[in-house]
């Protein structure tokens, strides 16, 4: 049988995304959140007389210990040890305010290992959705607390600037792909966009080999100290305007494979507009990333 | 030093330092594969290197404590398959092979230091190749790290006249991420999310071999439900996997549909993978003791599911293989003698190729492997690309088959239990699991709650380390089937 009449048997299988949500269905690790609920990012404090230096035993790997939730029973971990055996160190507890506490998780380091989730479902609970990525590194530190006046304004100023900046590529743009370090699984995750399913020729992106002629530079890995030079000789070889996704949790902070001041993301070589987080990220996480970076997604949320 | 522990399925022995090699050399010569030689950082001591050995119902390592000078007889003149792993020493630890022929360096660029641990050894010539082409209009190109499509950062030096490859060097150290260091420096607990992550695209071979290891030492058996929920996201693995090599095959012929249509079915299994345990690789589900949890989807659909794909995926490849204007590019392509891939000990789809039969799934069966029917791969002795994709393909279809295996038993009821308890112990392990790219090895070595060494040792490593050997006469233009056809991943080479 030709293959032409393989691929009309098949009917459409192209994502309608970004126009229509799309996803990989309820049970995916998309991102991790702080547990819904009336306020869910205050908790009640921990009883007074459990001393903070007794409730760190997640170094022995206990799955006990004093409890500083409410919803806490024998046998379940504290809030500290949560926190303290997050691999990455992607959890804190964001203020002290006597008598609540309230917890963050930084989707730029969580590897979405689940330990958190696990421990305290209560507390910590996998997203399904997809789009993950964000314009500042600062908002992927999540759930956002009395984000100021002020930087609200910065974000939208930092959002309006790089679409004006990006304006011209909105209808076609060429991404020219760099791995700084990777495991090898993001680019499997970012060639995926040219599948029959993403298919991202329709939105008007595509692929280039030489970055003289690539708008889009899409950086995945730890940012290693061998791949910075040709990282950044890149970015210098890219005509203006140009703009910087940087696909993974890797690229955003190192990972797990960040330590003293090496693999720390590649932010510290070239300059990032985008952070897409995940381990690695998947297709439609990256995709996202790009529209947002275009300001492609706006538009079309705002024309529907 | 205490004497090592010896676990079941591997024995080991101490040597003296200066005698290692010799000794090595000995066993290949009665008939044992070389399997890699991997040191091992001390604290407040010079560094211990170990060898391994493959042989037909089990593995011997040599172990020797070096000297502070860190200087030993090379192995690499004796067994030239330990040429990288001597470079690899040399980089990490500062161990310095004394008649090393091209010392050059590997993992670490030569001008880079700050990712060095140990101390200074004699550096070799920065960037040469491994051999030297002479001759009129000879040039070197260097093709890398930054390459023309989505790939990992690798940097080729080819050496050429033009248009026929003479000969190359891999330089992978772009991509150094410092796992050996990051492992030591890892709480106990941490290490499986690093080993998912050393190979990303196999994490699940990596998350069985680094728990095998684990549960040997703790002298555990894992319940029969969680070693088929392993088996079957080990073989979904494999198939996604070779997958993506028929698939950069295509691309690199210019199938556009063949192309679509693979990347389609690639993408489903991804997507099955995600349903089964909601990550589109697998992190996650393998767990030192078993499996994290059942699967999330539930059996029956997920077996549909399994059928409707391999069915439409059949269909596809037979179509695309006799489609001659695909065949005639891998036909005689990037060949591999079989004199070569033996010498080498090559392992995997690459070996099989070449008519060298050692599937660790056969030979040394583990896990659910031992009772599920799995037939060996078809050999042929080509050697040439094409061959390579036959072995794939073949093991395509048997992974499929495992799949349905592991799914049926686990339909019938399996409720668990999916994990049981690993005692903390102390000792030295050495795994093994039959990764998509071939055998992979995790030696491990462990004091209660505390892991001294993990070392992973990856097919990708052993067998790149062969890719410049399979260009005899071929052009530029083959430069993408070899590569394809090898299948490797690059961040599993530069460590």
């Amino acid at each position: 049988m030709a293959w032409v009449w393989r691929g009309l048997r098949e009917g459409i299988v192209t994502t309608r995304y970004p126009r229509r949500d799309d996803g990989y269905g309820p049970g995916y690790r998309g991102s991790v959140r702080v547990a819904a609920g009336a306020d869910p990012s205050v908790l009640p404090a921990r009883p007074v007389e459990a001393a903070p230096s007794e409730q760190v035993s997640g170094a022995e790997g206990v799955m006990s210990g004093p409890d500083a939730g409410s919803g806490g029973g024998p046998g379940v971990l504290g809030l500290s040890d949560v926190v303290d055996r997050c691999p990455t160190g992607a959890i804190g507890i964001a203020s002290r305010i006597p008598g609540s506490e309230t917890l963050q998780i930084d989707r730029g380091g969580c590897i979405l290992c689940g330990r958190c989730v696990d421990a305290r479902p209560d507390r910590f609970t996998f997203d399904p959705r997809v789009e993950t990525a964000a314009l500042s590194r600062a908002t992927l530190v999540v759930p956002q607390l009395d984000a100021s006046i002020g930087e609200a304004q910065a974000l939208e100023g930092l959002r309006s600037d790089l679409w004006r900046r990006v304006k011209a590529l909105r209808r076609s743009v060429h991404i020219r792909h760099v791995d700084a370090g990777s495991d090898g699984s993001e680019e499997w995750e970012v060639a995926a966009l040219t599948n029959p399913v993403y298919d991202v020729g329709r939105l008007g992106i595509f692929f280039t080999a030489s970055p003289r002629h690539a708008d889009l530079l899409l950086v995945t890995g730890v940012g290693t100290v061998g791949m910075a030079s040709a990282l950044r000789e890149t970015f210098a070889a890219m005509p203006e305007p140009k703009i910087v996704v940087a696909a993974g949790t890797d690229a955003t902070s190192g990972g797990l494979l960040r330590h003293d001041a090496a693999n720390c993301g590649v932010g510290a070589i070239v300059p990032v507009d985008v952070w897409v987080p995940g381990s690695p990220p998947s297709p439609f996480s990256i995709l996202h990333g790009i529209l947002l970076g275009l300001g492609v997604l706006l538009k079309i949320r705002s024309t529907q | 030093m205490s004497p090592p522990s010896t676990t079941p399925s591997s024995t080991t022995t101490v040597v003296e330092a200066s005698e290692i090699a010799e000794t090595v050399a000995r066993a290949v010569r009665e008939g044992g594969r070389f399997a890699g030689l991997l040191g091992a950082a001390r604290p407040d001591a010079p560094p211990v290197l170990r060898a391994i050995l493959a042989f037909p119902e089990r593995f011997e390592i040599y172990e020797s404590a070096l000297a502070t000078t860190r200087r030993l007889p090379a192995l690499t003149p004796l067994v030239p398959a330990a040429a990288w792993y001597e470079r690899e020493l040399h980089d990490l630890l500062g161990i310095v092979p004394v008649g090393h022929p091209h010392l050059d360096p590997l993992v670490i660029p030569s001008d880079d230091r700050s990712l060095r641990r140990g101390e200074e050894g004699e550096r070799g010539r920065a960037g040469g190749a491994t051999a030297r082409v002479g001759g009129t209009g000879v040039f070197s190109i260097p093709y890398g790290p930054v390459r023309s499509g989505v790939f990992e950062s690798v940097e080729y030096r080819i050496e050429t006249t033009g248009e026929e490859i003479h000969q190359l060097a891999p330089h992978v150290f772009y991509k150094h991420r410092g796992l050996e260091r990051r492992f030591r420096e890892l709480p106990y607990e941490d290490a499986p999310l690093l080993a998912e992550r050393v190979e990303g695209t196999c994490s699940v071979a990596h998350a069985v071999a680094f728990a095998r290891a684990l549960e040997c030492l703790g002298e555990v058996e894992v319940p029969r439900p969680a070693e088929l929920l392993r088996v079957l996201h080990a073989e979904l693995e494999r198939i996604a996997v070779h997958l993506d090599s028929v698939i950069r095959h295509t691309e690199g012929a210019g199938q556009a549909e063949a192309f679509a249509r693979l990347s389609l079915h690639k993408e489903r299994i991804q997507r099955l993978r995600a349903q089964l345990c909601g990550h589109r690789f697998g992190r996650g589900v393998v767990v030192p003791g078993g499996v994290s949890g059942p699967p999330s989807a539930d059996g029956r659909r997920v077996l549909d599911e399994v059928r409707r794909i391999q069915a439409a995926l059949a269909d596809d490849l037979d179509a695309l293989m006799s489609t001659p204007s695909f065949l005639d590019r891998l036909h005689g392509t990037g060949v591999l003698a079989p004199e070569v891939v033996e010498a080498h000990g090559a392992l995997g789809p690459v070996a099989r190729g070449s008519g060298l039969a050692e599937d660790s799934r056969l030979a040394r069966p583990y896990g659910a492997y031992r009772d599920l029917d799995l037939e060996p791969a078809v050999l042929t002795r080509e050697g040439d690309a094409l061959a390579r994709q036959q072995v794939r393909l073949f093991e395509i279809g048997q992974s499929f088959h495992l799949v349905r295996q592991a799914l049926d038993q686990l339909v019938e009821g399996a409720q668990g239990p999916w994990q049981i308890e690993v005692p903390p112990s102390r000792g030295l392990a050495l795994s093994w699991v039959e990764a998509p790219q071939g055998e992979l090895l995790y030696l491990v070595e462990a004091e209660p709650g505390h892991l001294v060494t993990v070392k992973p040792r990856t097919a990708s490593f052993h067998n790149l380390a062969l890719f410049p050997q399979a260009f005899g006469g071929d052009i530029f233009t083959d430069f993408v089937f070899v590569e394809a056809s090898f299948g490797l991943s690059i961040a599993g080479v530069s460590g």
